[in-house]
């Protein structure tokens, strides 16, 4: 990167996003989008202790045989509303729209994504749909499972379900408008000299997750929608006392639903490669074919919703299909692991708090993908179909993928983020608390389902005991282990000591501006020169931008 | 981005032979939908309909002057939607008691069950 | 690069040129599109499985529709796309008066096509065959063999399943014909204010894409929704 025209005012006096004003209006009316990936981390933050609220009721359920602590009908209302919050309002949004919206533009040196004012509509609509599904909560909640299967949830459910479905169906035009913005930006606004294949690998990823944004979520609107209409005017197209067809809305659910898999762990992929480059100080083994493997996970990831359904009613010709391209999408998958790993052979590792993350995510996003090659064989998928070795599966890959990079991340961009240094004592111990505590909540769980534990339910025999109170145990480690980056983070804003631009003398855009960024992002206009990762360069880029800085 | 794709205006006269083109069309198959051909009618109506829009997208949307990227959009989207279509619908037709399908248009009402049934009853 | 950009009207104050600002608009207005087609998509799919599962039902159903009124829609459609497209013309070879003009006759013909699907509409709901469980009840073909509105026994739920696909798919059609009438109002009113030139006219453009969309989307509706049993009219 070089510095190709005038800059601005020095890095003393810098006027930043933060400080530029304090008034509530102008966060609430702001089009910048750090301060709009600001506000998206507060609002997920809520929803992921709301839902994290929900798991430990579960939790607490599930210690003893005998459903003692909530009736059945409340327990299924319980695991409902975690699952609905957890995935809709937290996973889904939790990387792309915090992290997503604050870094892409300053990764790509743009000023902001293409359509600000989409960006700012994206938050509020999201908004309006939490508030719906806040309201849904306390108005009785609902209680089909996250994956509301008629004639279940259009004809017997007691429940909020046209509520929930409305909500859902609003909540995913938010994801769809930070879909269509990324897309967009990453394709028009890159800074000359950034190609393609110099872009971080973190774009590479949001660009994927885009994709299935913009491809999977109008499918599950137009499939609430018609719930929706299914519940309260009875229009017979999942029905099939009135000639509809329930295995058609798994279809269209899935469609949508198994993708969203990938808009949940993409991104987390593309954070993992940011923080594993950096700290090993290396650039990511096999650049292409991570990039390549991002995409390729997008596509396959379309071709593959068949083996949700293989015990339903789908026809077994299909499901064989849809098992072997199961099996294909694990190539990808693996491809990356195997080029982190090699990234990190002979690198000059530095054990900070992300990197602790990042090496947990490198474990856990294993044993989470290998166990769903275990579902993806049709045979063995007969016997572990809804059983806990699935809610152990899909925690591993959420839970121990997903947020894991997401803390990873948060850690690592903290400092850029806010302008603050976290202690890193305490993120360390709070990092290896959450990988401890995150196995002993959930390996358990993949001995439960084996042994034939079902999910879903609020009573069981007593043999399973002894692994249900592991898992509770783990569980409050687990807790714990979340509530105190809350803690130590919130506590930096206050005490923490000042960042510099670069704290982890990381290559990239982002990297190469003031902490936090001044409010067009650059006071310079950037011009990338080197390929991406490229670590040699990092003193020699700063050195050019303050000689240019001094001089003017 | 270059300058030609900004500027290029499209003559009136190409506007005005799409309209006509899409008026025969839409005559085309108003016609051929008076006679019964079974699965065929299906076929003409979307093959002409493919073809309407497609001209659609080509000259009253400048897609035939647009940059690649649009065209990879539109190609994507197409695609995908042909994803959600085609592997449903494969899963309907190799179901063995899904039987009730297109190859059954000409079959008299009589032989229809008489109570609407669900098409994924399994087994 | 980004001082003399400044003053450049219509430019975004967060975009390097006129040229990235465009295709910025372009290109968004097509991934908007193509998640448009996705959302019709789930209701293409929802007629493709119900017409194949029911034929019978979907003729029969077909056969209760307007054609004529279905036609005289698509003309009127076909024809608003080309006062569009002439609108897009008329803003790139700078003519104001013609824009003007065109963009309202659009928007009345967007109109013309609103006013006839709710005359369908009605007709529908008079003969009882809104397929809403309270609403619905077909006149049945045994007991008024000559009433053209009448249905076999056999096939009333085929039939009601039909309807519905009809109104959702319509519904929605119409729902996004309302939001294109709005967008050409704002349309009318910025270039009566002068605001597109040969250099400026992005708006227009991008909307006409929308418009086009919607276009096509019913190009694909009326051979499947009202003709797919329009031969057992001519058996008449």
């Amino acid at each position: 990167m070089e510095i190709a025209a005038q800059p601005a005012e020095t890095q003393e006096e810098s006027v930043n996003y933060l400080n530029v004003n304090h008034t509530v209006k102008s966060w609430l009316l702001t089009l910048d989008h750090k301060r709009i990936g600001i506000l998206y981390l507060l609002s997920i933050s809520l929803f992921f202790l709301i839902g994290g609220i929900y798991a430990s009721l579960i939790r607490l359920e599930l210690v003893t045989p005998r459903g003692d602590l909530l009736t059945p009908e409340m327990y299924n209302r319980v695991f409902t509303m975690h699952g609905v919050i957890m995935i809709f309002f937290f996973l889904i949004p939790s990387i792309p729209a915090t992290l997503g919206n604050f870094l892409l533009p300053l990764m790509l040196g743009a000023k902001d994504v293409a359509f600000p004012r989409l960006n700012l509509l994206s938050w509020y609509i999201f908004i309006i749909g939490g508030a719906m599904m806040m309201y849904t909560l306390v108005s009785g909640g609902i209680d089909t499972g996250w994956t509301f299967y008629p004639p279940y949830s259009s004809i017997y459910s007691n429940s909020q379900v046209t509520l929930a479905g409305v909500s859902i169906f609003i909540t995913g035009f938010s994801s769809i408008l930070t879909g269509l913005n990324f897309m967009v930006t990453i394709h028009t606004m890159r800074a000359p000299g950034l190609t393609w294949f110099r872009m971080p690998l973190f774009l590479w990823g949001m660009y994927s997750t885009s994709l299935i944004q913009i491809l999977g979520t109008p499918v599950i609107a137009i499939t609430v929608l018609a719930l929706a209409f299914e519940r309260t005017l009875q229009i017979g197209i999942f029905d099939p006392k009135l000639g509809g067809d329930p295995v058609l809305f798994q279809h269209m659910f899935w469609f949508y639903s198994h993708p969203a898999v990938y808009i949940m762990v993409i991104p987390g992929m593309g954070v993992i490669s940011e923080i594993i480059a950096s700290m090993t100080r290396k650039a990511i083994f096999g650049y292409h074919f991570v990039a390549f493997s991002s995409l390729a996970i997008a596509v396959f990831g379309f071709l593959v919703w068949g083996h949700h359904m293989f015990t339903s009613s789908q026809s077994m010709y299909q499901g064989l299909v849809f098992s072997l391209i199961t099996y294909a999408v694990a190539i990808p998958s693996a491809i990356k692991t195997f080029n982190w790993v090699a990234t990190i052979y002979k690198g000059s590792v530095s054990y900070d708090t992300p990197m602790i993350y990042a090496l947990a995510f490198l474990g856990l996003f294993t044993i989470g993908g290998m166990t769903g090659l275990f579902l993806a064989a049709m045979g063995l998928d007969i016997h572990l179909h809804d059983t806990y070795f699935v809610v152990a599966h899909f925690h591993y890959v959420m839970v121990g993928g997903q947020i894991i990079a997401y803390l990873g991340g948060l850690h690592f961009w903290w400092p850029k983020m806010t302008g603050r240094m976290y202690s890193e004592i305490w993120g360390r111990i709070s990092a290896v608390i959450i990988f401890l505590g995150f196995n002993l909540t959930f390996f358990p769980q993949f001995v439960l389902g084996y042994l034939g534990m079902p999910r879903r339910y609020h009573a069981y025999v007593p043999e399973f005991q002894t692994l249900h109170v592991l898992s509770s145990a783990g569980a409050s480690i687990l807790a714990l282990g979340f509530l105190m980056p809350g803690i130590y983070l919130t506590a930096s804003l206050f005490f923490g000591k000042k960042a510099e631009a670069n704290p982890w003398q990381a290559y990239g855009l982002e990297w190469q501006t003031a902490s936090p960024p001044p409010l067009e992002n650059f006071t310079y206009d950037p011009v990338v020169t080197h390929e991406a990762y490229d670590f040699d360069s990092v003193k020699e880029i700063q050195e050019a931008r303050e000689k240019v800085a001094v001089t003017a | 981005m270059s300058a030609h794709s900004e500027h290029h205006v499209v003559p009136v006269k190409v506007y005005l032979a799409i309209f006509g083109a899409l008026m025969v069309g839409t005559a085309l198959t108003v016609f051929v939908a008076q006679f019964n051909f079974g699965v065929l009618n299906v076929l003409i109506a979307l093959t002409v309909a493919c073809i309407k829009a497609t001209l659609v997208i080509l000259f009253f949307m400048h897609v035939a002057y647009s940059s690649r990227l649009t065209k990879v959009v539109i190609g994507a989207g197409i695609f995908w939607f042909a994803i959600l279509i085609f592997m449903t619908i494969t899963d309907y037709r190799v179901r063995q008691d899904w039987h009730v399908g297109l190859g059954s248009l000409e079959k008299p009402a009589a032989e229809q069950p008489a109570a609407p049934q669900p098409s994924g009853s399994g087994h | 690069m980004s001082e003399h950009a400044e003053h450049v009207p219509g430019l975004a104050h967060h975009f390097v040129s006129m040229e990235q600002q465009k295709e910025a608009g372009t290109v968004g207005m097509w991934v908007f599109l193509v998640t448009e087609l996705m959302f019709f998509g789930g209701l293409f799919l929802v007629y493709t499985i119900f017409r194949s599962t029911y034929p019978l039902g979907f003729e029969y159903g077909s056969f209760l529709l307007n054609m004529p009124l279905g036609l005289t829609n698509t003309i009127v459609l076909i024809l608003s796309s080309l006062t569009m497209a002439m609108g897009v013309h008329s803003a790139q070879t700078n003519k104001q008066g013609a824009l003007q003009m065109y963009l309202i006759v659009t928007l009345l013909l967007c109109l013309v096509f609103l006013g006839i699907k709710t005359v369908e509409y009605r007709s529908k709901l008079h003969d009882h065959l809104f397929p809403a469980y309270t609403t619905y009840n077909p006149a049945i073909k045994e007991a008024e063999p000559n009433n053209h509105h009448a249905v076999p026994q056999a096939l009333k739920s085929e039939v009601r399943t039909f309807l519905w696909i009809y109104f959702l798919m319509t519904g929605l059609h119409a729902f996004h014909m309302i939001v294109g009438a709005g967008m050409l109002v704002g349309l009318i009113w910025m270039a009566r204010k002068g605001k597109f030139n040969d250099v400026y006219n992005s708006p227009i453009e991008i909307g006409g894409l929308y418009w086009h969309f919607v276009d096509i989307v019913w190009i694909f509706l009326f051979p499947l929704l009202y003709l797919s049993g329009y031969h057992l009219n001519v058996g008449h």
